[in-house]
């Protein structure tokens, strides 16, 4: 059997479920926070559905819910409901998810992706969305990993976190797009404050349905059974299981010819160990989760006055000040992408110090090397660097009008990362003259100033000079570099010059 | 001496003027119960020791002549399907028996704020399903004018309880007509108040759309005076309506002038047991008597009311039950293999078969491509029913009917007849489709000595208006102070 031949179209629809950073659960006072120590402390008659107990909706999670849905470009429905999603799961107290199910909140939407990452060519894709809906989360179901058939424990403390779930249309086209596509949500989500996106917490996660269609030996164009991925809760989780998914319904489609003894929508899980996708269930249980409204709660008006409120609240959203800060700001593509995924906070410091030093180019250099470096290096946020916006403006300042070199102003730099943040508090223009002046790195521009230094260099080293004058270009090596070393403040190529010029007298 | 026989009216008077203690009143109750429950079967648990302390305790506060809340030491029965911490609260199904709650429902807090002595639980269908009360798991409710009959159901416990002068005063819920009807079963006052009246927080649902808690009495006054203390707005249940709560007593003794009372001949038809039709229509001579003018109204979808229930309330029955699932709380299986099988066990082995069927038909009725057919539909008809009413009450006030065809029947004899017994909600259930507020009042016996109950329906948060007429029958008549002979023995 010959291998399918190409073209073949990957199509893939993600569903992303973000949890939303309200004070309070979704349906009921409890706290809505990440708190595996303390199991099912954070419960109360309502999310550990108890007879009698009642939901009320939780404003907030509206709010910040149609906050999400205006900046995926979505319609904010005026009247929306809730629905009961009714399965059997130890997690699930009530044996029902109160969800929305004909009236989401918010339908259709979309958000572009950067097809690559690098260069200023890039092109976006369009990938669009089906409709953003609210729900209340489930509980955790803890089992015994030991085999050894112990009880399995329910944590209830995560019930009735108010969860978005984010339906997109089969729009992403290769694995790669869709952690692309997966990491633009979670930077826009963020970015809005309506989530922290803490995939170790579980508070974005994900499920991708895929499959491909390929053209057959009779030049047919077949499409493989759709795989619905359970779970995926790393960015490289998905990239991965979605790579191998690829190839496992290549090769499926290769020794099956394309006929299918079962072409029903099969749900298969992902081993992230083994780095592959497993059998879950097939459609002989398929379930039916056999939806109504829920009678205990009331539909929803969502009045227009509030939806334009919240709408002219939203800030400027990560796409749109990527694009700025390269139109505006003449910065490369590249570099306005990595200051923007870096999040709201490092973009921010990024613009404040551009603003103040003029120089937005500049700027984005340190930003993007120098700092994000020691960031990564301290495993800090941008909030704890100890050199803040005005700081690095002011450094980047002094190299602009001459008064450093690029080379002391890195020493500057990292004499103010390394002060004690509980020491003398001066300013840091004040602190930043301290350094320069302590470590004598002023620049030397004039060259009487270097004469002394250099004549004092020449003598110490007269077989240098002899070799240079001998035609030996690379022996003003030496030179160079010892007078460096005294003179800090000196730029390297004021140096140069100023031992030729004396060299060849 | 003071018995829960007497009035409420005239218990606080007595109360207020010392010629009784709440101790003495709770212990009256109790020895009532001690003497006749174990016949009758009202009770599922008697809080004995807690409610005579709460007793002295009230007793204490009056002597102390602090302000006490307006049912000021009056005993209270509560039906089993309301949580109260503390005590066990099992909907008469051995799937919540032991279950004690954490929490009291909204109702059972307003009691104990308002100084009731909240005596015990009292016996209802498994779950509230049911009209006779002899679907709990832990035995009938007979009703107490006719031990060979039931008191009715859902709240077969409650009514019994009152009619039985084992607590002057006590709550019930209404799905279908499970106050009115074992109200009429026996010979007391039951009102089911306009969906959204009373908070459902803590009532252990059966159809959350239809559910509603209510009062029983043995007088108007009683039903007018308990409404007041259970009637509030509650943040806590999204349905609850925000509206203000009359002093339902002030209006009691104020005639409605110019009354309409509407009459749809439809209900007086085949299948009308003759001393339920006689009784009903005698009722409606008193208004007339006291110048009412009635006036024959249209219904005409009520003929699809007991179908359109029959869709509702049990497809969200099979939601709401969802949850008893041997997991969190309640009953589970001793003997499973696997958590699909501890499911089904449990639910099996658990639940009653009134409760089964109507998972079943719910379950059935939701499913994927019957839908639209069943609950959609149902939906649809369910408004215009609503509309049937709206068009009725631009010409009468209220509208008068029988609350059951029959009065109360023997225990057994409809057991195996689910569906001859659903056909006897019929003049009931179409209240709780349309989310109106419907009373039940004494209006005679028959051949036979058993009480029958006459129903008032009025338009949405009008019980001021039902109360009141319900008050002008009462003045004319003496049905109400009729005592079955089984409570009359012990006093």
């Amino acid at each position: 059997m010959t291998a399918p031949c190409s073209p073949a179209t990957t199509i893939i629809g993600l569903e992303v479920h973000v949890q939303l950073l309200t004070e309070t659960k979704i349906f009921c006072g409890c706290l809505n926070r990440f708190n595996p120590e303390e199991p099912n402390v954070q419960t109360c008659p309502v999310c550990l559905g108890l007879p009698g107990a009642l939901p009320v909706m939780n404003r907030r999670a509206l709010e910040l819910a149609i906050r999400a849905g205006l900046a995926l470009s979505g319609t904010i429905a005026g009247t929306t409901k809730w629905d009961r999603k009714q399965y059997y799961y130890p997690d699930l107290p009530k044996a029902y998810q109160i969800s929305q199910f004909d009236l989401p909140f918010c339908d259709g939407g979309w958000m572009d992706v950067d097809d690559a990452d690098d260069g200023d060519e890039t092109q976006a894709s369009r990938i669009r969305l089906i409709r953003v809906h609210l729900e209340e989360d489930a509980g955790k179901n803890l089992h015994d990993e030991t085999q050894r058939g112990r009880d399995s424990r329910i944590d209830l403390n995560r019930a009735g976190t108010p969860l978005l779930e984010i339906v997109s249309e089969p729009d992403l086209r290769s694995a790669a797009q869709s952690r692309r596509y997966l990491e633009e949500m979670r930077l826009l989500m963020v970015y809005l404050g309506v989530s922290d996106c803490n995939m170790q917490e579980g508070s974005l996660r994900c499920d991708a349905n895929i499959n491909l269609e390929l053209v057959n030996d009779d030049g047919v164009a077949i499409r493989t059974p759709i795989v619905e991925i359970k779970n995926l809760n790393s960015f490289r989780g998905v990239e991965a299981a979605l790579e191998y998914e690829i190839g496992r319904q290549r090769q499926e489609f290769a020794e099956c010819g394309g006929v299918y003894a079962d072409s029903e929508k099969q749900t298969r899980g992902w081993d992230a160990d083994r780095g592959v996708t497993f059998a879950q269930r097939g459609k002989e249980d398929a379930a039916d989760y056999r939806y109504f409204p829920d009678p205990d709660l009331v539909p929803v008006q969502i009045a227009a006055e509030w939806i334009e409120e919240l709408r002219t609240g939203l800030c400027e959203l990560p796409a749109a000040r990527r694009q700025r800060l390269v139109d505006d700001l003449k910065l490369s593509r590249y570099d306005a992408s990595v200051i923007i995924d870096q999040g709201r906070d490092l973009a921010d410091y990024f613009e404040a110090v551009a603003q103040r030093c003029g120089d937005p180019k500049w700027a984005a250099n340190w930003v993007t090397q120098d700092v994000l470096r020691e960031l990564n290096d301290r495993g800090q946020a941008i909030g704890d660097f100890a050199i803040d916006a005005d700081g690095l403006a002011a450094i980047l300042a002094r190299i602009a009008s001459g008064d450093l070199t690029t080379r002391s102003a890195r020493e500057v730099f990292t004499a103010l990362l390394d002060d004690d943040p509980e020491g003398e508090q001066v300013t840091v223009e004040a602190r930043i003259d301290e350094i320069i002046s302590d470590r004598g790195l002023a620049t030397i521009a004039d060259s009487g100033a270097l004469e002394p230094l250099i004549d004092a260099v020449i003598e110490r080293n007269p077989q240098a000079a002899a070799d240079f004058r001998g035609g030996k270009q690379a022996a003003i090596g030496k030179l160079i570099g010892e007078v460096m070393r005294e003179a800090k403040g000196a730029d390297p190529q004021s140096v140069r010059a100023a031992l030729i010029e004396r060299l060849s007298s | 001496m003071a018995t829960a026989l007497e009035s409420s009216a005239t218990l606080l008077d007595q109360l207020t003027d010392g010629q009784t203690t709440s101790l003495r009143l709770t212990q009256d109750c109790l020895d009532r119960i001690a003497a006749h429950d174990t016949a009758i079967g009202a009770f599922l648990h008697v809080d004995s020791e807690p409610a005579l302390a709460a007793a002295a305790a009230i007793d204490r506060r009056r002597e102390a002549g602090e302000p006490l809340g307006l049912l000021a030491g009056l005993p209270v029965a509560v039906k089993d399907v309301l949580a109260t911490r503390g005590q066990p609260t099992t909907c008469a199904s051995r799937m919540l028996q032991g279950w004690v709650p954490p929490y009291d429902a909204h109702v059972v807090e307003r009691l104990r704020r308002a100084d009731a002595v909240l005596i015990g639980k009292t016996n209802m269908d498994e779950f509230a399903m049911g009209s006779t009360t002899e679907n709990s798991a832990f035995g009938p409710t007979r009703t107490p004018w006719r031990l060979d009959c039931a008191a009715g159901g859902s709240s077969g416990g409650s009514a019994a309880a009152v009619a039985a002068g084992m607590a002057p005063l006590a709550v019930g819920s209404d799905t279908g007509g499970s106050i009115r009807q074992p109200a009429s079963f026996c010979g007391v006052v039951g009102l089911k108040p306009t969906y959204g009246r009373v908070s459902r927080y803590g009532l252990v649902a059966f159809a959350s759309s239809l559910d509603q808690v209510g009062p029983f009495s043995g007088d108007v006054r009683g039903a007018a005076l308990l409404l007041e203390v259970l009637a509030d707005h509650d943040p806590r249940d999204a349905t609850c309506a925000d509206e203000p709560v009359p002093a339902y007593r002030d209006q009691l003794e104020r005639p409605l002038d110019a009354l309409r009372v509407g009459i749809c001949r439809d209900h007086f038809t085949e299948g009308l047991d003759k001393d339920v039709d006689e009784a009903v229509e005698a009722a409606i001579d008193v208004y007339r008597r006291l110048g009412a003018e009635i006036h024959d109204i249209q219904l005409p979808h009520a003929r699809f009311a007991v179908a359109c229930y029959y869709l509702v309330a049990p497809s969200e029955a099979s939601s709401n039950l969802a949850r008893y699932d041997g997991v969190h709380y309640g009953a589970r299986s001793d003997d499973y293999d696997g958590l699909v099988d501890m499911y089904c066990r449990s639910r099996g082995e658990a639940f009653g078969a009134e409760v089964k069927r109507r998972i079943m038909l719910g379950t059935y009725a939701l499913s994927a491509g019957y839908y639209d057919a069943f609950y959609l539909k149902a939906q649809k008809v369910r408004r215009l029913i609503q509309q049937d009413y709206q068009q009725a009450f631009t010409s009468v006030d209220v509208i008068a009917s029988p609350v059951a065809p029959t009065p109360a029947i023997p225990l057994g004899s409809l057991v195996s007849d689910p569906l001859q017994m659903y056909l006897a909600d019929t003049y009931t259930i179409s209240a709780n489709l349309a989310g109106l507020p419907g009373l039940s009042l004494p209006a005679g016996f028959s051949d036979d000595g058993r009480p029958i109950g006459l129903q008032l329906l009025a338009p949405p948060f009008q019980e001021s208006r039902l109360l009141q007429a319900a008050a002008m029958h009462e003045r004319e008549t003496q049905w109400h102070l009729r005592r079955p002979p089984l409570a009359e023995d012990s006093s």
